[in-house]
């Protein structure tokens, strides 16, 4: 009977592997979660991209909840995402801008053309606040509460299914 | 004419192949510092393009990365601190060689636990097998053979028992 029942093991080991493997099937082999959340977002000290003898600091971020939105002018689905971030600056939401290895004069221009959606924009022209943050590509939001604290990462556009199913909600909460 | 036509095959992938590698201008001060950058650079994988290593990327953050890892060897910050610095932005995601910890156990433990389990396993069913082989050919201990229940072993004996008695009453 002990050994009737050993026949079963190779049965019982396929099982195994199969839900296992089933199971990989719906993971999303590039999510990849940050490790900033939770943490406090990294001190930095850059120049305002509209006014470039300005300095701005992590303190911007500070006072209320915000969404600091990494883009540049070299990334097109930064420019499918820019319309909609308008709309979420003129339903009231902050966004901080961080302008991720650009050409400054082209950045001006992009914000002056299809509309600036952020309460203050900083020029990381060396990628350094960029390393800090984790980033892995532009565009990609943070959402930052009130005390500076990172809550989500968002890698990719910021779109109305986004907004509506993931980030709203996360916002609404931390006020 | 084929040699030819091959030799100029050969030069073209051999061209090729050099410039899919990242061409990095960094200058270092010892062969040391340049063997550390280049085992870094192979051994962290980019965030942004999923199955290649920062070496081999050509992306703008690989790139920053790597002039990171190249600062820092430049500084003279050790293996230890430049492995933390960048686990500390990018998680374990960006070692190909992941660290030591409880999640990852299985990971670093599971294959040759398998292996280990496979090797006694197989070692187990070929001395019962020897085992069983060398019982059967002892007919005189067929009572020993545990591979049958007692009741199977009862008739077996009680078979035996007959064709025995069977045998002597013919000879008489």
């Amino acid at each position: 009977m002990k050994q009737r029942l050993a026949l079963f093991v190779p049965l019982g080991v396929f099982l195994l592997l199969s839900v296992l493997f089933f199971r990989g099937l719906f993971l999303d082999p590039n999510a990849m979660p940050s490790e900033l959340v939770g943490r406090e977002a990294p001190s930095f000290d850059l120049p305002d991209l509209l006014a470039p003898e300005q300095r701005v600091t992590e303190a911007v971020l500070k006072g209320e909840v915000t969404l600091l939105n990494v883009w540049a002018t070299w990334c097109p689905p930064c420019r499918v995402e820019h319309p909609y971030l308008v709309d979420l600056a003129e339903s009231g939401i902050p966004i901080v801008g961080v302008n991720y290895k650009d050409d400054t004069d082209a950045a001006r221009d992009w914000l002056r053309d299809l509309g600036d959606p952020y309460i203050r924009t900083v020029i990381d022209a060396s990628g350094r606040l960029g390393i800090d943050l984790g980033l892995t590509g532009a565009p990609e939001t943070y959402l930052v509460d009130a005390n500076g604290i990172i809550h989500y990462r968002h890698i990719g556009i910021v779109d109305d299914e986004v907004w509506e199913q993931t980030l709203k909600p996360l916002y609404e909460s931390l006020q | 004419m084929p040699i030819r036509l091959f030799a100029l095959i050969c030069l073209l992938f051999g061209a090729a192949s050099a410039t899919w590698a990242a061409i990095d201008t960094f200058e270092f001060e010892t062969e040391v510092q340049r063997q550390r950058y280049l085992s870094f650079v192979d051994e962290m994988r980019c965030p942004n393009c999923q199955s290649q290593n920062l070496a081999g990327s050509d992306s703008p953050i690989a790139n920053d990365l790597r002039r990171e890892v190249y600062t820092m060897i430049m500084d003279g910050q050790s293996d230890r601190e430049i492995v933390d610095h960048m686990v500390a932005r990018y998680g374990d995601y960006i070692l190909y060689r992941p660290r030591l910890s409880p999640v990852t156990v299985v990971l670093w433990f599971g294959p040759p636990a398998l292996l280990i389990i496979g090797i006694v396993i197989l070692i187990l069913m070929v001395y019962k097998r020897r085992g069983r082989r060398a019982s059967a050919a002892d007919v005189g201990s067929w009572n020993e053979d545990a591979d049958l229940a007692p009741q199977d072993q009862e008739r077996l004996a009680a078979l035996l028992e007959r064709r025995r008695n069977n045998d002597s009453g013919g000879d008489k």
